[in-house]
């Protein structure tokens, strides 16, 4: 264990929470007990469920927009509040607090889980108005607000890691809503066993730090990672950056992410593209201290990122149905986020902001995905669609705005998000730079593309269907985003390095809005390309039905890059094979009486139990040689 | 009668032969105030009786649930008083140790209790007990068919159970070794009794009491002899004076050691430790489910609290010899427990060994001693309250077990064989979500109470020194983790076969739904918040000499 004394304070240390932040608590509570109302009150609550619903993350959202008020107003060595909410158990040594952490951090994704989540409540009452399990959806969002806020308001490895499953097994009950559907039900299993795999690395990660430093705080990591060897820290790195992976659809467990377009589109717009799927680049963010201590570990996180942000825009550019579009477009943007991460403390930063800005525009987009499947009968397939821009403008306009900002229209929020990081991969590496700059373009090509597909050209509507707006639930949310899809960057930009510096370990560079670099130039110039190519390749002559191709890149991308040919290889067989061996290790084991574990054990336990005969003259003779024995052991005691 | 009993106790201090003993009785100085708790059990046992007596059969029913409730009621009330209060002493001319421990043990069994009594009076919807309607009928004769046509009830139950409680606070309460003897009978009878009193299968109920008179006799001749070396070697039944002769002369002699090994022999008995487990499975199967609910909590609690005062207080100095001996029958009645749990196909069976298991557990934390004495600070988790904390998760997933078993019925009363629950959680998913959570909180799971009480209980003996054993608690509590997830397997994914077919949920009393409902928040509740409730028993650890 690394004493603490022997290392240089420079972590920022929590002050102790007053006034309103000792109500910190509640911003879980609230929808977690909102959760439970709905679902353990059942179809009596069918009627009003959904509102009671959609109030708790608004509730949190005030509580949280409180909080982030006071920190600005605080000085910012204050800005780092611990909130103890109780002591889980206390065994003298060793002891083990539920405590919160409010921090710059932290407050923001708060503030971005459920302000975007409270939004997404209320679409959810227009698009699921026609469910009869609605009620039973709303508990299910209000559970994952909950283990969201759990996650990023942990002041400890082991209490995110309560947060982390609780997403985790939100993300499955929701991705597999609709159970009925194979398909659906299929996607749930998938996302939550590779899920496993991520979370292996993160338990083996807490171990490791509890073995190394004898805590798993975060101040008191970031305090005593200085102090960890080399080795070590690269360990626990990857074994972080597995988790990772793992929560964010990173390479190589990213094909998750594509099935789990089977649950509901708010579910996809909340969980799987503006939060749940953040969680691992926030996991990275906040073990800055472990990753400065470890190049390999950190350039392994830049590498996965940089890998996956094309691998993600190749699969975006290639599919037919509108969610996997954005989900390939959502696994590439959090490449950026990663790759930003991978890059040191500075990165960490741009990180962040993209994070936020993508959380606002990505959800944009999928609500708008669901504004279309709405009006067109549930069809995802955009060689269905065409002109829409016409029968549907609010949500076509929304939608534009959200695109704009994905890819990096000037003064939109991406711009500055996203050219702050390809920037950034220059800084570092040129290979990175561009790298993230084709990144760039293919993100215009295949965002234009869909675009034109869906809301411009020639209507290719199936018989029958008859497109409309959406009801105003469903339209206000998208307004709402499509202001911060636009506005978001610009108000931020300047300030969030400032604010993120004591808590990413950044030593923020101060840009203007109107910084200028030739990057920055090249970065434009290579979007309009994209832009220019997905316009005049999807202008024109679009069949109503997705066309054969033997382009074997289009080929590739359509079947998600073999995603699940190598979850197959490297997961599924090896598993079912294991699981075939085991079961007939053991039935052979219990039934030819042969050695095994459970054959052992069992036939022990039918031996002992032959001893319990049912006459109370054996049992008195069992009790004599009982006494016996005592009288053995006890002498035994004495000699030894 | 109480009275007579303490000036038998008092008589302790040998009195030398040769001075004219004056034929005097002094009358014994009773502390009433603390002692309240202990009176009002034996007089509203006493009061049983005569409602027994007295009062008309239609209306003895509703008068002693009332008595017995109130009684409970005002003897908890007692403790809790004397408890807040810090009236801790020697009470009743030293035979009784008024001490934290003792309230904290009297505030359990009165607790549980009267969750146990709610159980007694379970009629499952319809106008029968789990009770025989006629005691003293011959199984199949007509006088039977009679009384359970007249819809008889045996209301006796009530006063055996009262003297029961009242038997166990003394004996858990016990400073000298002849009242701890006096109150082992006290409590021991009525059980006997009770466990024979099934309305179902009548015939394995009594041949269950008769192997548990038989047996529970022996163990106490066991236990008295032990007694009686113990005072040779000693030359006091105080556990007080015991301890400071056998550290008086540090190489204790030979008489002392199988005092200890026999006094040991008769408490592990009670607690259903291996080797003299064997009566554990066939009662717990035989007895009524309510009697059973109350054997394996309240026995448990009053016989571990009383071995560990036994042990802490008056065999201290000899800690060398009993620490390895409790040590080793701890690992046998872990193995023993949760290896042949796993091969039973009978509900109640299963809990039997559970509960063989669980004593296991708490033999770890025994054994460890870690207590002010060896080390540890005032005021944290040592031994006594580890093991406290670990009797409060066992039996609230108990009782709340017990009224689960009573639910689950077919025509021919309880269904408890484990087939027979197949798909249960199906038709019933709260049903199923409460049978895990307590499965959970048996297996030791996180976030359940039970989890806390194992994992107090392992630190302790960990903290005392004995790793290797607590690594092996570990290890056993894997594998009893297999056989409470195999109910849940079973309860939730197994296709429902014929047996399951015919079973189906009766309704209950609204008093066992309470008690129910309690049991699984509070196993739930607990296991989130833990820590106030360990504070509680932290603080009631020392043990008055």
């Amino acid at each position: 264990m690394i004493p603490l004394d022997t290392v240089p304070l420079e972590t920022v240390l929590p002050v102790a929470a007053s006034g309103l932040f000792s109500l910190a608590w509640l911003m879980i509570a609230i929808p977690l007990a909102g959760a439970g109302l709905l679902l353990v009150l059942g179809r009596r609550s069918d009627s009003w469920g959904h509102l009671l619903g959609a109030l708790a993350p608004i509730a949190s959202f005030v509580i949280g927009l409180v909080l982030f008020i006071e920190l600005l107003g605080r000085d910012p060595s204050q800005r780092n509040v611990s909130v103890p909410v109780y002591d889980f158990i206390d065994l003298g040594s060793w002891h083990l607090g539920i405590d919160l952490q409010v921090d710059q951090l932290s407050i923001l994704f708060v503030l971005l889980v459920t302000f975007v989540g409270s939004l997404i409540h209320i679409y959810s009452i227009g698009y699921m108005a026609h469910d009869p399990h609605r009620r039973r959806f709303f508990g299910y969002l209000n559970l994952f607000i909950a283990s969201m806020l759990i996650l990023v308001l942990a002041d400890n490895y082991l209490m995110l890691f309560i947060g982390w499953e609780g997403v985790g097994l939100c993300s499955y009950l929701l991705i597999g809503f609709w159970y009925q559907r194979p398909a659906a039900a299929a996607a749930g299993n998938k996302a939550f066993i590779m899920n496993r795999i991520g979370d292996l690395g993160l338990t083996m990660a807490i171990f490791t730090m509890l073995a190394q430093f004898g805590t798993v705080n975060f101040t008191q990591v970031s305090q005593r990672a200085p102090g960890l060897s080399g080795s070590w820290a690269a360990l626990l790195g990857f074994m972080l950056l597995l988790a990772a992976c793992g929560k964010s659809a990173q390479f190589p467990l990213q094909d998750w992410l594509m099935d789990a377009m089977e649950g509901p589109t708010p579910v996809s717009a909340l969980i799987h593209a503006a939060t749940m799927v953040t969680a691992g680049v926030y996991l990275v963010v906040r073990s800055h201290a472990i990753y400065a201590q470890s190049y390999s570990a950190t350039l392994a996180v830049a590498i996965i990122g940089t890998i996956t942000l094309l691998m993600g825009a190749w699969i975006g550019s290639t599919k037919k149905d509108i969610k996997r579009v954005l989900a390939g477009s959502t696994m590439s943007q959090i490449g950026y986020m990663m790759l930003a991460a991978g890059l040191g403390p500075i990165g960490a930063t741009f990180a962040i902001f993209h994070l936020i800005t993508h959380g606002a525009f990505k959800a944009n987009m999928f609500l708008g995905a669901g504004s279309v499947m709405h009006g067109t009968g549930d069809d995802t397939d955009m060689y269905h669609f065409g002109a829409l821009a016409k029968v549907m403008p609010l949500t076509f306009w929304t939608f534009a705005c959200g695109y704009l900002a994905i890819i990096g229209f000037p003064f939109t929020s991406g711009y500055f998000s996203k050219d702050h990081i390809i920037e950034a991969a220059f800084d570092t590496g040129p290979v990175f730079g561009v790298l993230a700059l084709i990144g760039a373009g293919i993100t215009a090509y295949y965002m234009t593309r869909l675009m034109v597909l869906t809301f411009l050209g020639q209507r290719r509507w199936r018989t029958g269907v008859h497109p409309h707006e959406s009801p105003a639930t469903m339209t206000v949310p998208l307004i709402v985003l499509a202001i911060l899809s636009i506005g978001a960057g610009l108000v931020m930009t300047g300030w969030i390095g400032d604010w993120l510096a004591p808590a990413t370990g950044s030593h923020p560079e101060h840009t203007g809005v109107l910084h200028i670099s030739v990057i920055g130039v090249i970065t434009l110039v290579v979007v309009a390309a994209g832009v220019v190519t997905g316009w005049l390749t999807n202008r024109h002559g679009v069949p109503s039905e997705e066309p054969a191709t033997s382009n074997p890149v289009a080929l590739i991308g359509r079947n998600d890059i073999y995603g699940r040919a190598i979850d197959d290889a490297v997961v599924v067989r090896p598993a079912t094979a294991l699981a075939h061996g085991i079961s007939s290790f053991d039935s052979s084991a219990v039934d030819g009486g042969a050695m095994g574990t459970a054959g052992v054990m069992a036939g022990l336990g039918t031996a002992l139990r032959k001893l319990q005969n049912g006459y109370v003259r054996s049992y008195g003779l069992h009790t004599a040689i009982g006494v016996v024995v005592v009288g053995v052991v006890v002498i035994l005691g004495r000699m030894a | 009668m109480i009275s007579a009993l303490l000036t038998a106790g008092s008589t302790a201090s040998p009195i030398p032969l040769e001075l004219p003993v004056p034929l005097e009785i002094t009358a014994p100085k009773l502390e009433y105030g603390i002692l309240a708790p202990l009176m009002i059990m034996m007089v509203a046992a006493c009061l049983s009786v005569l409602v027994e007596a007295f009062v008309p059969r239609q209306s003895r029913r509703p008068v002693q649930i009332g008595l017995t409730l109130v009684a409970l009621v005002a003897a908890l009330i007692g403790t809790l008083n004397s408890w807040s209060g810090a009236s801790y002493q020697l009470a009743a001319q030293q035979t009784l140790a008024l001490d934290a421990p003792s309230y904290a043990t009297w505030a359990l069994l009165l607790i549980f209790s009267i969750g146990v009594v709610v159980l007694f009076a379970e009629r499952n919807g319809s106008t029968e007990t789990a009770f025989v309607a006629s005691a003293s009928s011959v199984p199949g004769s007509a006088t039977e068919r009679e009384a359970t046509a007249a819809h008889q009830e045996q209301t006796e139950v009530y006063p055996l159970m009262l003297f029961s409680v009242f038997g166990m606070m003394m004996f858990a309460a016990s400073n000298e070794l002849i009242v701890m003897f006096v109150a082992l009978e006290i409590f021991s009878l009525p059980l006997y009794l009770l466990c024979g009193l099934g309305r179902r299968r009548r015939l394995i109920s009594q041949e269950a009491a008769l192997k548990y008179f038989l047996l529970g006799a022996l163990s106490s001749a066991v236990f008295l002899y032990g007694v009686a070396l113990l005072y040779g070697a000693s030359g006091s039944f105080e556990l007080a004076s015991i301890d400071s002769a056998m550290t008086a002369q540090p190489g204790s002699s030979r008489i002392a050691l199988a005092g200890m090994g026999l006094v040991c022999v008769g408490l592990l008995f009670k607690v259903g430790a291996v080797p003299f487990h064997t009566w554990v499975p066939d009662v717990y199967t035989g007895a009524p489910s309510p009697v059973t609910a109350f054997m394996s909590v309240a026995t448990k609690i009053a016989g571990v609290v009383a071995m560990v005062r036994v042990l802490y207080v008056g065999l201290g100095a000899l800690r060398w010899d009993w620490q390895p001996l409790v040590a080793v029958l701890a690992v046998a009645t872990m193995a023993v427990g949760c290896l042949v749990g796993l091969v039973q196909t009978d509900m109640k069976r299963l809990l039997a060994y559970s509960s063989i298991a669980h004593a296991g557990f708490m033999l770890v934390g025994i054994a460890g001693a870690y207590t002010v004495q060896t080390g540890m600070t005032q005021g944290s988790s040592g031994s006594f309250s580890s093991v406290m904390v670990y009797l409060i998760g066992y039996g609230l997933a108990t009782i709340g077990m017990f009224v689960i078993i009573m639910m689950v019925r077919k025509s021919g009363g309880e269904s408890n064989e484990i087939a027979s629950w197949a798909g249960l959680g199906r038709r019933h998913p709260w049903l199923g979500a409460v049978v895990t959570l307590f499965m959970l909180s048996f297996a030791g799971i996180p976030l359940t109470f039970g989890f806390i009480g194992k994992l107090l209980v392992l630190t302790a003996g960990w903290r005392g020194g004995w790793a290797w054993l607590s690594l092996l608690g570990v290890l056993f509590s894997a594998v009893a983790a297999f056989f409470y997830l195999r109910v849940v397997a079973v309860v939730f994914f197994r296709s429902p076969g014929p047996a399951a077919e015919a079973v189906e949920v009766s309704p209950i009393s609204t008093g066992s739904w309470l008690v129910l409902v309690i049991c699984a928040l509070a196993t739930l509740g607990l296991g989130l918040y833990p820590q106030p409730l360990i504070d509680v028993f932290d603080h009631a650890a020392t043990f008055l000499r």
